[in-house]
Parts: C-alpha cells; structure tokens; sequence
C-alpha cells in the first residue's frame, strides 16, 4: 500500500512541474529552485508534514522533500542548540545527500565524457 | 516595411506558437516520477527492516538516488529519460543530480577547476542557495517565536 | 559617388564575381536528413577525432574549403581573403580554423546571418577589384552552440515546440573575378529589426520581420519582381518564422507562398528527426546553400535565387537581462546568366 501512496504522492508533484514548465517559460532550473523553497514553506506553515506521512518517499524522494528534511532540520537544530542551529540545522540535516551529489557528480564526471543528443 | 508594433506582433506570434500537450505530458511526468518515488520507497522500506534509525533511512535513501541519478547522466541515459519524462526526472532528487553532473562533465575540458568544480553548481547553485537560505530564515522565526 | 549603390540598401555589382566552387560537411544527424545527397562530406562522430567540439567545428571549416579547393583544383595559398564567421564567442571557430590556414581573414560575426554577410562582403571586395579570389565561409555545431547559448547536453530538460536544432556543419564557397557563374549579382544589407522578442526558443519568430523587410527592400532597390526569382531562400526562419514572414510580405503585397524556402525547414525532416521547428546556425544556411541551391543553380535547374541568410543577435547574457532579440537578415542575389541584367 505504501508503494502506491509514494507513486500517487510523487506522480502528482511532478505534474505539479510539468505543468509550470508547459504552461510557462519557467527552465528547469526555476523549477527545481521554487519546488525547494516550497517544500521549506510547505513544512514551515505545517501542510507538508501530513503529506509526507501519507506519501512516504512520495512527498520526501521529490525535491519539495529536499525542502522539508531542511526545514525539519532547522527546528530540530534550534530545538537542540539554540541560536546556532538556526545556522547548521539545515545544513546537517542534508549534508548526506548534497556531499554525496558533489563525490558522485566530481567522479561520474572525470571517468564520463558527454555525448551528443540525436 | 511599415514599422511593428511590438505589443501587437507579441499577441500574433502568441497565437502561432504550438502548445504542448499538457495531458499527455502530465501522465509521462506522472509514471516516471510516480516510479522513482517507488524506487525511493522500497530503498526506505528496506533499510528501516536493516535496522537503520530513521534519520539515517532518511540520509541513505537520497544518497542512493543521488548516486543513481548521477551514474545514468554519466551513462548518457539520463537526458533521454528527461527528454521522455521531462518533470517527471527532473523534480525527483534523482533529477537534482542529474544537474549537478550534466555541467560537470560539460566542462570537463575547460579544466578541472574552473570546469568540472566551477560549473558543477550553474543549476544546483540557486537550489542550495534558495533552500539553505529559506531554512535559516524559517529556523531564525522558529527561533524568534519559541524563544 | 557610390556608383554602385541602387537605392537605400543595394549595390549592383558591376563585375559580378562568380562563385566557383563550394564545399560542404555536415554531422550525422543532418547526414540523415532529407538532403544527404548534396553534401560533400557527412561524419560519423561529431567529435570528427578532435578532443573538444570547438575543435571539430573548426576542422568542419577547415575540410569545407578544402574540399571546395579541391574541386577547381586550386591552392590554397593563391586565396587572396578569408571571410569567416560562427556562433561562438570571439568566433574562435573561425579564427582557429584561420590560424592554421595561413590567408588574410576577416571575421564576421552575424548570427546565423553569417553567410550571406559573407558571400556580401566578399564579392564587394571582388567586384571592387581589391582581390582575385575569396574564401566565405561559415559553421556552427550543435554541441558548441547547445552549451554555450543553453543547457549542458546530459541534462534531462525537455526543448520546447518552437525550439530549433542548431546544425552541425560548414559550408565555403570560392568567390572569383573570373568565372562562368553562378554569379553574385545585387547585395541588400538588412538593417537590424528588433519586434521585440524576448524568448530565445523562439527565434523564428524574432528573425522574420528582418528577413521581410530585407526582402521588401531588395525588390524596391533593385526594381526586381518576384517572377524574376526561382526562389527566395530564407537561412533559418524554421516553421513559425517562415509562416509570419509570408503574412508581413503578403501585407505588403508581396506574395512569396509559391517561391519562399527556408533551410532551417529543408536541412531535417522535422517530423521524423524530431528536430521541432526546424534547423538554425551559421552552418544551415552555409551547407543548404553551398549544397542544394548551389548545385541547382549549377545544373541549370534553377536561374535564379535570393539568399537571405537570418541571424539573432542576442547572447545568454543580453537574455538574461531582459533584453529583446534583435533581427537581421542580408540578402545575396545569385542568378547563373547575367543575359538580362540592365
């Protein structure tokens, strides 16, 4: 059950983007940018919590969900340790996936060269 | 030539411009998307019965997609998915990857510098700096308000 | 006195150099398109064994005159000019490929404009007897001109309806004082046209008033009427472009329906090679013109046409900051006896 709340959940955020891309000049760098920034106020303002619970890696795997791990982390870091968890906390919270992204983006470049699109 | 109004030229080439299919674009983003959040899920599903605790089920899982992402762009199969699936890879974080190797190998040639290192972040850059920067807002009212 | 000059953007060339021989080389995926057969070369890597892609388009002009030499077999070293032109910054495509030519090089940078201003500009010099013998000659590549005026190629972005797919290849043509045609006649230079355009997706679009008005202006300069023309051959106005620039000429009464092409929509089958709106660059109309219509022109299955290579004078930084894609569009007339010339 929980597989097809994830495909339902992160089918329907993707639309969301395919939609903005057709219907406006948005790139997909506009995309992803507005999609993290929505997922940090989406969790901030509380609506992004219960879709998370209903859509499990749905909500979490789309980049709104790169959104909610930082602003979780950002609470959970003040909560913690004050003033400088304002700073840290979303950073920790996502370090994993943005280090891992620098290692395999730097790798993945120097064994691959680009090819032409046909 | 008689001069062009340029308002007036906007609206006629408006008009000429094709659209895109919204609805079947809609279901390819959908299926694609809506599979890599599967995929996302049963990475999640397994190492929570691994014994991870939460946080690092929430660490590993995009680590792999990450990892994932990164190795079909190198392959040269992640742009053809795009140009199939179009939101559908590219709001996954799979897509997030594929953005931050694209340029790197791009500018493999202009050095390994101010190629590879430089231009890893051209898309990735605005996403770290709008997210990072939303959350510490969000943190310093969480702050402001709890306190 | 400007003797030559026929009305407010013409000259009439009173020598009318010929253009002698022409070279062409495309990629492989205009190789499969609908033209193959009329170009000289077409590879099978568009790396065309270079490290880089900027090499390999300068290696594209390079085989392009060399292969256009080849044909008259005559040497490179007795070529009194280069005119060169791409769409990369500082035209290193063209520089390059002049550094290991070793001949005097102009270079020119009109967008995809670039080889009539080319084929303009060398046969002024020509017909003005400043030289005997000229190179002009143009590229572009789709994988140069992808990173630097879009997306790295690898990203998974999807290009949109009125997308154009810049053209792999060259094309050279050797313009001489002596010779038995085709010959280049009249030149009207376009004046940039700018309506305003704002989408660099959509360049057809920004492109099509220039090439109207060069047009326009070409048959009141020269008195010329459209019966005098097999065809009117636009460089890469692409679908919506060619149908806006057939509804500004109609306005003004002239009716290209029958005689307009476009080598944007000849190069690809759109349909087919999912190139959407059609092919664009310097080396769009460089191959299409120094291929097809030239080998019509010579095989005497045409008289007479007007090139109107078009170009977008914007850059990723003029777009970013908000500014509109200025027009232009020059025009070459290339007819193969000059029996009627008044």
């Amino acid at each position: 059950m929980d597989y097809i709340k994830a495909f339902i959940v992160g089918g329907l955020i993707c639309v969301i983007g395919q939609l903005l891309m057709d219907g406006t000049k948005l790139t997909p760098a506009h995309v992803l940018v507005s999609f993290v920034t929505s997922g940090v106020i989406l969790t901030a303002i509380g609506i992004y919590e219960p879709i998370v619970n209903f859509g499990g890696a749905g909500a979490t795997v789309p980049l709104p969900g790169f959104g909610y791990a930082l602003a979780k982390g950002a609470v959970k870091a003040v909560k913690e340790s004050g003033v400088i968890g304002i700073f840290t906390g979303g950073v920790i919270a996502t370090a994993g996936g943005v280090a891992a992204a620098i290692v395999f983006g730097y790798i993945m470049a120097v064994i691959f060269d680009p090819k032409t699109k046909s | 030539m008689k001069n062009i109004n340029n308002k007036e030229y906007s609206k006629y080439v408006d008009k000429k411009v094709p659209k895109p299919d919204y609805l079947k674009n809609s279901i390819k983003a959908f299926f694609v998307g809506g599979l890599i959040c599967i995929l996302g899920q049963w990475l999640t599903n397994y190492f929570t019965s691994k014994g991870l605790s939460k946080g690092d089920v929430a660490t590993a899982t995009p680590i792999i997609l990450v990892f994932l992402g990164a190795f079909f762009t190198g392959l040269g199969l992640y742009d053809k998915l795009g140009k199939f699936a179009g939101a559908g890879s590219i709001v996954p974080i799979t897509g997030f990857a594929n953005s931050i190797v694209s340029p790197a190998m791009e500018y493999k040639r202009e050095g390994y510098v101010f190629g590879v290192a430089a231009r890893m972040f051209n898309i990735a850059g605005p996403v770290l700096v709008y997210g990072y920067g939303s959350s510490v807002i969000y943190a310093l009212i969480y702050y402001l308000v709890t306190k | 006195m400007a003797i030559k000059k026929m009305g407010a953007q013409t000259v009439k060339l009173l020598n009318p150099p010929s253009i002698v021989s022409t070279g062409t080389i495309v990629g492989p995926k205009e190789g499969e398109g609908p033209l193959k057969e009329y170009f000289d070369v077409i590879i099978e890597d568009d790396l065309f064994g270079e490290d880089s892609w900027e090499k390999s388009e300068s290696k594209l002009q390079k085989e392009a005159i060399k292969n256009a030499l080849d044909k008259i077999s005559f040497p490179l070293n007795k070529i009194d000019y280069i005119f060169g032109g791409d769409l990369l910054n500082q035209i290193i495509a063209s520089g390059f490929s002049a550094r290991d030519l070793q001949i005097p090089f102009f270079g020119l940078y009109g967008a995809c404009s670039t080889m009539s201003e080319s084929l303009s500009l060398g046969a002024m010099i020509v017909d003005g007897g400043y030289a005997d013998k000229v190179i002009c000659v143009t590229s572009s590549h789709f994988s140069t001109a992808e990173r630097q005026f879009r997306f790295p190629l690898e990203l998974g972005n999807q290009r949109p309806l009125t997308a154009q797919w810049t053209v792999t290849g060259s094309g050279a043509s050797i313009v001489s004082s002596e010779g038995n045609g085709p010959y280049i006649t009249h030149i009207t230079t376009g004046k940039i046209i700018d309506p305003g355009i704002k989408d660099a997706n959509n360049m057809g679009a920004a492109m099509a008033p220039a090439a109207a008005d060069t047009i326009i202006s070409h048959f009141k300069d020269t008195g010329f009427t459209l019966d005098d023309y097999d065809y009117i051959v636009t460089g890469d106005l692409a679908t919506i472009g060619k149908e806006i620039l057939l509804d500004l000429a109609k306005e003004e009464g002239l009716d290209l329906t029958e005689k307009h092409r476009d080598c944007g929509l000849e190069i690809f089958n759109n349909e087919k090679q999912d190139t959407h709106a059609g092919g664009s660059g310097c080396g769009c109309s460089a191959s299409v013109f120094n291929g097809y219509f030239y080998n019509l022109l010579e095989n005497g299955k045409i008289n007479r046409i007007l090139l109107v290579s078009t170009g977008a004078l914007h850059s990723p930084t003029s777009a970013q900051q908000g500014e509109s894609i200025p027009g232009i569009a020059h025009a070459v007339s290339v007819c193969t006896s000059l029996g009627k010339e008044g």
